[in-house]
Parts: C-alpha cells; sequence; structure tokens
C-alpha cells in the first residue's frame, strides 16, 4: 500500500468551536490504483486533499495519521512538510484554470518554481517539454502566458505541472468540475495515463461526478458528512451498493433519455447534519429509511466482500 | 500595435481639444468683471474709469463676442501665445508659468516619486507582518485622511515656528536671488523640506495601504495557493504576488503624475512656495482668466501626458494588457 490514511480528522477553528469537517475516516490507496472519493457538498472531499498538501487555519489537524511510501507524513508541521509537497504527494486543484500567475510565462514560472525548490531546472526542461507534448499542447507554450491559452490547455498544463516530479500520491481535487464534456473526458483519461505510465503511483480522484468516477476509477470511496460510508470497488459500489446513502447517491444520478416529466429523480429527503455539533452515531441516520435504534451509536467497518467495506448497522447488507 | 497607439494618440488629441475648451469657458462662468477688478486695485479716483475700462476691455480682448474670444484662445494657443495676465500686468502668462514650473516640479515629483516607493515597500512588509501591520495601519490611515493644508500648517508650526528648524515660506531667502551657487542650492532645499514632507507624508499612507490591501488579496488568490500546494517557499510566492499588486499602484502613480502641477496647491499656498499652485490660486481670486488657462493648461498637458505613457507603459508591463488590446 502506497499510501495508509488512519483515523485522520481535519477539524476548522471558528467562533463557535470546531467544524468537524473530516472526522476520522481511515483508507488506503494501493500502488497503481486511482481511488475515486464521492460524495455531495460538504462532505469533507475538498477538505481530505487540501488538508493532505497544506494544513493551514483556519483548518487544523485534530488527529490521525497518514503514510505515504512507509513514511508518516507531518502534517501538523507545514514547514516539514515542504519536502514531500510537489516532490512526493502533489495536488491539480480544484481552481485549476486560474492556479497560473497571469503575468509569468509558463515556461518561466517552472523555472522559479524549481529554483526555489532547490532543483536545477536545465535537468527537467527536457522532460518539462516531452511532457507537454504527452498531453498534446502545442510545442512552444513555454514562451506564453497563461492568459494566452484555452481553459482545456491551462488544465493540462497544470496537470504536466502537478505531475512533474513523479509524486507518488496524486491528489485530483474536482479537476472535472468547471470543464465541458468532451474536456472532461480527455482529462479523466490524461490522469489514468499519468497512471498507466508510472508518472504517479497512486491518485485519489475527487469528485461529486460518480459518471466520471466510473469511467476512471478502481475502487470508489463514498463520504457522508465527514466519514466513510461505503468504500469498495468500482463495480460494487455502482451495482451493489450496501450502504443506504450509497444506494440513494447512486439511484439520484440523472439517466440519459429520460426527461424530468417523464421520471422525477429521486432524492434523499432532509439535509446533512451540522458538522459544528454532529450527532452521534451513525451520521446518515436522521435520513435513514431503515433506522434503528443501534444507530445512535457509531457504526463499525463490516468487510462484505473483498476490499468492499461498509459503516451501517443494517444486518441484511 | 501600432493601430493600438495611433487610436490612444486620437483619444488623446479629442480629450486635449475637450479639455482646453473647457479651460476656457470655466474661468468666464465666474462672477464678476476682471476688469473692474483690476481697476479698482491701479486707482482709487472715480475718473476716467469708463474710458480706462473700455481701453483695457479691449486691450484683453474681452469686447468681441464670447465665441470670437473663444476662436482668437485656440487661434493664439496654436500658436503658443498664452496672452497677458490681468493681475500681474504687463507680464506674460507663458513667463509668469514657466517661472513658476520649476519649482512645482522639483516639489512634487520627488515627493509623489519617493512616497511611492517607500509607501509600497512599507505595505508590502506590513502585509506579511500581522504585529507591524496592526501596529501602522491606523497611523497610515490618520496620514492619507490628513488634509495637506493641515499637516503643512502643523509642520510649519512646530519644526517651523516653535523649534526653528526650518523656514516656512517661499522657495529661498528673501535676501537672495536665484544663482546657481551651492549655498543657493543649500538655501534652496532647506525651504524646500517642509513642503516637500507635507506631500510626501500624506501621500506616503495612501500609498502604504493600497499596496498592503492589494498583497493581501494576491496571497489570498488561487495562483498563491498553488505555489504553496507545490511547496514554494514564502519568498516566492510573495515576489510573485508582489508583481501583480504592484500594477494597479503605478495606475494610481500615473494620475498623481498628472495633477504633479497643482497637487500641491493648498501646500505652496500655507508656505508661500512660488510654485504654479500658489500663482492658480492667486488667479482665481484675482479672476485672471489668462493665467488661469495657462495653469490649467499644463495641468491638462500633465495628467494627459503621464495617462499616455502609462497607457504604452502597460503594453509592455502587464502581458494581459498587451494581450487583450493588441492581440498579440
Amino acid at each position: 500500500m502506497s499510501v495508509e490514511v488512519e483515523n485522520l480528522k481535519f477539524y476548522y477553528r471558528t467562533r463557535k468551536g470546531s467544524v468537524k469537517a473530516l472526522d476520522d475516516v481511515s483508507f488506503s490507496i494501493a500502488d497503481g490504483e486511482i481511488l475515486g472519493i464521492a460524495g455531495e457538498s460538504g462532505c469533507g472531499k475538498s477538505t481530505l486533499s487540501n488538508g493532505l498538501i497544506h494544513v493551514c487555519p483556519p483548518m487544523e489537524l485534530a488527529g490521525g495519521s497518514v503514510r505515504l511510501d512507509g513514511k508518516n507524513l507531518p502534517l501538523d508541521k507545514p514547514d516539514e512538510m515542504n519536502t514531500y509537497r510537489f516532490r512526493n504527494l502533489s495536488i491539480i486543484p480544484q481552481y485549476a484554470l486560474n492556479a497560473m500567475n497571469p503575468t509569468v510565462k509558463i515556461g518561466r514560472y517552472v523555472q522559479d518554481l524549481m529554483q526555489s525548490r532547490g532543483i536545477d531546472y536545465s535537468a527537467i526542461e527536457k522532460l518539462f517539454a516531452d511532457r507537454l507534448r504527452f498531453v498534446r499542447l502545442p510545442e512552444g507554450i513555454q514562451k506564453r502566458y497563461p492568459i494566452e491559452l484555452s481553459g482545456g490547455m491551462k488544465q493540462r498544463v497544470v496537470m504536466v505541472i502537478s505531475t512533474l516530479l513523479n509524486p507518488s500520491l496524486l491528489l485530483c481535487d474536482e479537476i472535472t468540475s468547471a470543464l465541458d464534456v468532451s474536456t472532461q473526458k480527455v482529462v479523466s483519461a490524461l490522469v489514468a495515463a499519468f497512471r498507466d505510465e508510472k508518472i504517479v503511483k497512486s491518485v485519489s480522484f475527487v469528485t461529486h461526478d460518480v459518471p466520471v468516477l466510473y469511467q476512471i476509477a478502481d475502487r470508489i470511496l463514498i463520504m457522508y458528512a465527514g466519514q466513510v460510508a461505503e468504500a469498495g470497488p468500482t463495480e460494487e459500489i455502482i451495482h451493489a451498493a450496501k450502504h443506504p446513502y450509497t444506494q440513494a447517491l447512486v439511484a439520484a444520478m440523472p439517466e440519459m433519455a429520460s426527461t424530468y416529466r417523464q421520471k422525477k429523480h429521486a432524492s434523499i429527503p432532509g439535509k446533512p447534519p451540522a458538522l459544528l455539533d454532529p450527532p452521534e452515531g451513525c451520521r446518515f441516520k436522521e435520513r435513514c429509511p431503515y433506522r434503528m435504534p443501534c444507530c445512535d451509536e457509531r457504526p463499525q467497518k463490516r468487510l462484505v466482500g473483498n476490499g468492499h467495506e461498509v459503516y451501517c448497522w443494517k444486518e441484511d447488507l | 500595435m501600432k493601430k493600438y497607439i495611433s487610436r490612444k494618440i486620437f483619444m488623446y488629441l479629442l480629450t486635449f481639444f475637450v479639455a482646453i475648451s473647457i479651460n476656457w469657458l470655466i474661468p468666464r462662468m465666474m462672477p464678476g468683471d476682471p476688469i473692474l477688478n483690476l481697476i479698482s486695485k491701479l486707482s482709487r479716483q472715480a475718473t476716467n474709469n469708463a474710458r480706462l475700462y473700455a481701453e483695457l476691455n479691449q486691450k484683453f480682448g474681452m469686447d468681441k463676442p464670447l465665441f470670437s474670444q473663444y476662436l482668437l484662445y485656440l487661434k493664439n494657443l496654436t500658436q503658443g501665445d498664452l496672452g497677458q495676465s490681468i493681475i500681474f500686468y504687463p507680464k506674460t502668462v507663458a513667463a509668469i508659468v514657466s517661472k513658476a514650473l520649476p519649482y512645482s516640479l522639483t516639489l512634487t515629483i520627488p515627493a509623489i516619486l519617493l512616497s511611492f516607493l517607500v509607501g509600497n515597500y512599507l505595505g508590502a512588509l506590513a502585509a506579511r507582518k500581522k504585529m507591524l501591520d496592526n501596529t501602522v495601519l491606523p497611523f497610515w490611515y490618520v496620514l492619507t485622511a490628513t488634509p495637506y493644508l493641515w499637516l503643512s500648517m502643523l509642520l510649519a508650526w512646530l519644526l517651523g515656528s516653535k523649534l526653528n528648524l526650518f523656514p516656512i515660506s517661499g522657495a529661498y531667502s528673501f535676501s537672495r536671488l536665484p544663482s546657481a551657487t551651492l549655498s543657493f542650492v543649500l538655501d534652496y532645499l532647506h525651504h524646500w523640506v517642509l513642503p516637500f514632507a507635507s506631500i510626501f507624508f500624506v501621500q506616503l499612507g495612501g500609498w502604504a495601504i493600497g499596496m498592503r490591501n492589494l498583497i493581501i488579496y494576491e496571497l489570498d488568490a488561487d495562483y498563491s495557493k498553488y505555489l504553496r500546494a507545490l511547496g514554494a517557499p514564502d519568498k516566492l510566492v510573495r515576489r510573485y504576488a508582489y508583481r501583480n499588486a504592484r500594477l494597479p499602484q503605478i495606475t494610481g502613480l500615473a494620475v498623481q503624475l498628472g495633477v504633479v502641477v497643482v497637487g500641491a496647491i493648498t501646500t505652496e499656498v500655507v508656505f508661500g512656495y512660488p510654485g504654479i499652485g500658489l500663482i492658480l490660486a492667486q488667479a482665481i481670486l484675482g479672476q485672471d482668466y489668462f493665467v488661469v488657462q495657462g495653469a490649467f493648461l499644463m495641468v491638462v498637458l500633465c495628467v494627459l501626458g503621464a495617462n499616455f505613457f502609462i497607457d504604452i507603459a502597460y503594453i509592455f508591463i502587464d502581458p494581459r494588457v498587451r494581450h487583450s488590446m493588441i492581440g498579440d
């Protein structure tokens, strides 16, 4: 396992108290695996990506550990983390379209970045050009400003820069949400290609777009209100989900060739709990059709298949 | 590039024409009659005033219909003739303005440029040091809200009258005549300190606040977050933020440099400093149309010149402008 996350907690400190955005989450990503992480807005999936790369106020590490290639990441020490960032773990951010400095040419940017990290740019210049070619960007893009590129091109430039030092773990944070459907496909195919070419070892692909995950993820982790609901192989999660929330989420996906009038999408009644003061036990219980008295206690992890874990009290999963 | 610049030049020429027309019109909308004003100063006798009035009126061309006066003004302007002053008769406006101009420029240009440099530096420093920011920000707000007039008087009172460190009036001692000697230059600088300081400090607060706010905004921008996510040291993040934050400041500098000739009008009045500002104040009070026109002509030239310069400079310093304006 190249990535092992154990009991990880990221809280946001506010005046009213700690918002438990990520509360006791454990999972692992194998070498060469793309783990899709899905869930609705506010479930903690972006907090997870951001916290792994940079814990900064108001976010704080409230517990847990992350092992990358057998080494514990010093998440609570931002300066020590600097040696791991970019080199061992890297991120393609949600805001990839605005990630470049608008007044600095792309080649100059990479040069500055490398110099600041103490890496000889001339040694990496050729690799950079090869990678730009690999993502099918035209020659000479190093001499251009980010504003001169289209959205899809900017996205690919950021993808190349983020993965330039062959990190073990690549965090993709909602990278397809700002793109049109055809560009989405190119971008997610590129992430898979980075993995196939062994440019990156493992990928954590965070999105709210389950159909995109179905295309590229090997395994899917479903999050709800800051905790893991279910995790398992992609086929099983999509076609044989066990957790009531996953089932509802998959059922809520729009179908092709059916209009709103013909078939109203399934939706889950109620809303997610406030994470400032989340309820005891299962966080989905208020909205769950199968609620039982024991749901007031936190459900334990149950293995229901090969690598398929469910956090639920329901007996007949 | 050529098309962009020629379009700009056309726009600036048009603006210039409109501005000088307004220049001509505004003084003439003031109530009162400058010739009567002049006569009342020239003689205390009531005799022959009607004849003197008619003569002077004709002399300054004010007996003609308003529109002919306007055409005459434009015609004279193309020949570089700004007319004769009414209150300083028979001096020409060109002579008055060109004598005052060096005093204004040597006072305000150093004050504006230095406050720009120092203010931006301090603002950038404060943006990254919370403690410093909390302590000096209120001070800057007070500075920028300070009227030039009030700070000038305060400095004149404290450093001039009370401590007797600096002279409080004129650009050089009354006993001297301007000359290119070292002792004159030292005397001139001695007189220069207080007016300079009053402009410098008021401007300083504004620049520092502007830079601080811009840097804080840029440090929170997505590109700064991405740099940090890639483990770039704060030094690089700050360098990039500063690079982008200074662009709007440069626009602000163009505006300031534009009004450089009258920017110090109240300061010049307080210190009796013989620059364009003082001349303008006297001309307005004496309803001297021609001097007001001449002084404002300098303002128009400076504002347009500085803005034109920045418009062109932006092509080189901001690739976004280059891209959107020219498309190459």
